[in-house]
């Protein structure tokens, strides 16, 4: 083993120790900035460098096996021995530089965006303290591993979505994104159980060497395992039915936006199915759940962001969507596909919310000094800002035009990868075709929201109001810097893995991910299409990406919108798609009130009043008083009835004695 | 010897004691009640005292001992209570009521 992989979790290591410090400083020495901010970016930086060695010496390997660096032995009982273990391959590898280098890149833009903020060492205390866990949660190379770690992104996602806790909204916001992982991580426990009684084992290699001896293909248990894992997935990643948690989570600080609930932790789920690729390999029945639930779920949070007006929930919404396209890509079983688009999606969405972070920092510095208290998230606020902040708006229009399919930026070759590979599969069921058309779609009304909100965030007139507009600026250096290098990368990111029909250097991530895809591809015939039907697809990709925006330049008339305060309310689908197809009102009506319903007459009056306190506590107080009043009945008090007793109890005893 | 008729007065004196504690309700004569079956008790000793050797006399001082210091200290409390509640009565003194 080359000595950089030794020495891979030190990339662990190190934003556990940023936690720690900055920790400390937030208590001790909250006015410490500078200090702070060294520390905490530092520590991911130098966690980039050593995942860059890590790969490199991975690379040089050209292992088929994945490397495992055992630290210690953690739960050993009986048969179940659970070792701290990280395990590094193609997969890992991968998913390691994604989280250490978009993290890297958010943590510098976050020295900019929170340099005023109140809870300045707190922020960067629990941003690196969600790099450690995800970097667990990525390295771990058994189940109870991962957990850990899927866990801890769950704790910290909760702690940066309350961040600004003194708003009760916000902190609302953490809790229903906690409590609705919650219901999935449910589902990881069982499953976890059910691996360990089936395999009798929950490392990794063990597992998937075991599974296909042990379990049928396509049997109710290997099938109940994966579904289960999915339902994780589903709360991780935010899809049907378990999405509504995200747009909410837009409460926290926009760089985590970008980092949490775009770029990394949503993708728990996908890098979960890619993980484990070989159980739902052979699992036909769930992987066609998962492509399913991801390709409406990628529909149906696109008809949603087509109407929103905070800039955010936009952006939140496309991030659902985009993850049901990764899931309906890992469904399919194009695990490379569905990693590929998490690659390019890290970038595109993360500069997508970085940009508008960049956006909202100007509105609020502009209403902050006019003292007004208008929303500067809202786009009807914003309008004509490129003449402002033309690099944000170049950026983000290089983004947009990645996200929503232009040929040659990445999302153009990752999203039309997934497309390809689910029409493929038409052949074996035509439940593919379905999905396919569900996707392409999506991806012409992702190019229309996308256009939609660029349109009216960056062009037309402006409305954000005659004081505010002198107050209007360009980011510092270093917020715009990290947008750069993100930019570089939604650009570029499609040469990781070019489609087929590029003569050269195609289909590079694919051919690194094959160790890890190699044994699910098992079970899966390779669909292949001709040549002519993969030229077909991208230029109808091309067709649409291009439909959906100049359709929404065309239809569009950023100059006929208004101030948000001056609007009048939507009507119809408007206002439908607006309240989100009232989903949220949905589940409140049919899952948080008879739950409070039920707590609050059955189990607070009911069970906890009634019961407990009522015949428990109360209960064994009045037995006892009971008792006692018999008790005290015989203390006369008169010493004639003592002696009375006396003498009896004498006879009695002489009595006893004389008989034997 | 005369140990039947002295175990039997002696049987006798003690019932009449024990009769005397259980009705009577004068603290007073309830007192001397307990006298009596100390005595009747001492009657059976000296009675037995004949056969069975000289210890049973021994312990009758004793118990003549102990029964003058418990008349000092019984009659005291007895005056004692008198003076707080103005009565002997055992009826009247059920403080130790539940």
């Amino acid at each position: 083993m080359p000595p950089m992989l030794d020495w891979v979790w030190l990339v662990v290591v190190l934003p556990f120790l940023g936690f720690l410090v900055n920790g400390a400083l937030s208590f001790f020495r909250p006015k410490a900035t500078r200090a702070i901010s060294i520390m905490g970016v530092g520590v991911v930086v130098v966690a980039f460098l050593v995942a860059l060695a890590a790969a490199a010496g991975f690379a040089g390997l050209h292992a088929e096996e994945p490397v495992l660096v055992h630290l210690w032995s953690w739960i050993p009982i009986g048969a179940l021995d659970i070792s701290l273990t990280f395990q590094v391959d193609a997969l890992s590898i991968v998913m390691l530089l994604v989280v250490t280098g978009v993290g890297m890149l958010i943590h510098v833009f976050s020295i900019g965006y929170m340099r005023e903020d109140p809870g300045y060492g707190r922020y960067f205390a629990f941003l690196n303290l969600f790099v450690f866990f995800m970097l667990v949660l990525v390295l771990g190379a058994s189940f109870p591993v991962l957990f850990i770690g899927w866990e801890g992104v769950g704790l910290c996602s909760y702690l940066l979505i309350g961040f600004w806790y003194s708003e009760k909204a916000n902190a609302d916001a953490g809790k229903k994104a906690f409590i609705m992982n919650r219901i999935g991580d449910a589902g990881f426990l069982v499953a976890m159980f059910w691996i360990f009684k089936e395999t009798g084992s929950l490392a990794f290699q063990e597992v998937f060497a075991r599974a296909p001896s042990l379990l049928a293909v396509g049997g109710p248990t290997i099938t109940g395992i994966t579904l289960l894992l999915f339902l994780a997935c589903t709360g991780k990643s935010a899809q049907i039915p378990l999405y509504t948690w995200l747009p909410d989570a837009m409460a926290g600080p926009t760089p985590v936006s970008a980092l949490i609930h775009a770029a990394t932790m949503v993708t728990a789920g996908v890098y979960l199915v890619a993980r484990t690729n070989v159980l739902f390999a052979m699992a036909p029945v769930s992987s066609a759940v998962v492509a399913t639930v991801g390709a409406v779920t990628a529909l149906w949070a696109a008809s949603i962001a087509l109407k929103q007006w905070d800039i955010k929930k936009v952006l939140a919404y496309s991030t659902v969507s985009q993850l049901g396209y990764m899931f309906l890509g890992v469904g399919v079983g194009a695990i490379a596909s569905g990693i590929f688009h998490l690659v390019t999606h890290a970038f595109f969405k993360a500069l997508l919310f970085l940009g508008s972070g960049s956006v909202i920092h100007a509105l609020h510095k502009a209403y902050h000094h006019t003292h007004a208290h208008e929303d500067a998230q809202d786009m009807r606020n914003m309008g004509g800002l490129a003449r402002w902040m033309p690099w944000t708006a170049g950026v983000m229009w290089l983004a947009t035009a990645a996200i929503a399919g232009v040929p040659g930026f990445s999302g153009f070759f990752s999203k039309d990868e997934i497309l390809a590979e689910t029409f493929a599969k038409g052949h074996e069921h035509p439940l593919f075709f379905v999905l396919w058309t569900v996707g392409t779609i999506t991806a012409l009304m992702t190019a229309f929201y996308m256009t939609r909100m660029m349109l009216y965030t960056f062009h037309g007139p402006n409305r954000t109001g005659e004081g505010e507009r002198s107050h209007l600026h360009e980011a510092p250096w270093v917020m715009t810097g990290p947008l750069v290098v993100l930019a570089a990368g939604s650009v570029l990111g499609g040469l990781l893995n070019l489609p087929e029909v590029v003569p050269a250097g195609a289909g590079w991530l694919r051919h690194w991910l094959e160790p890890v895809t190699a044994a699910g591809d098992f079970y899966r015939p390779e669909a292949h299409l001709p040549i002519g039907t993969e030229w077909l697809l991208l230029g109808l990709a091309t067709v649409v990406a291009a439909g959906g925006i100049v359709a929404a330049w065309r239809l569009l008339r950023p100059e006929a919108l208004v101030p948000a305060r001056e609007a009048v309310p939507e009507t119809g689908l408007a206002r439908i798609l607006l309240r989100k197809w009232y989903v949220d009102e949905i589940y409140d009506a049919i899952v948080v009130r008879p739950l409070v319903w039920v707590s609050r007459n059955v189990l607070w009056k009911g069970v906890d009043a009634g019961v407990i306190d009522g015949a428990g506590v109360n209960g064994s107080a009045r037995v006892a008083r009971g008792v006692g009043a018999i008790g005290s009945w015989l203390q006369t008090g008169q010493v004639g009835t003592y002696v009375f007793f006396f003498v009896v109890g004498v006879l009695l005893i002489l009595r006893a004695a004389t008989r034997t | 010897m005369l140990l039947g008729p002295a175990l039997g007065v002696s049987a006798l004196l003690f019932a009449i004691g024990v009769g005397g504690v259980l009705l009577r309700r004068n603290a007073i004569v309830i007192f001397m009640c307990v006298e009596l079956m100390l005595n009747a008790v001492n009657l059976s000793f000296i009675a037995l005292a004949q056969q069975l050797g000289v210890e049973g006399q021994v312990i009758v001082f004793f118990v003549m001992a102990v029964a003058a210091a418990e008349a000092a200290v019984g009659l005291a409390v007895i005056l004692a209570v008198y003076r707080h509640q103005d009565s002997v009565n055992l009826q009247d003194l059920n403080l130790l009521r539940g």
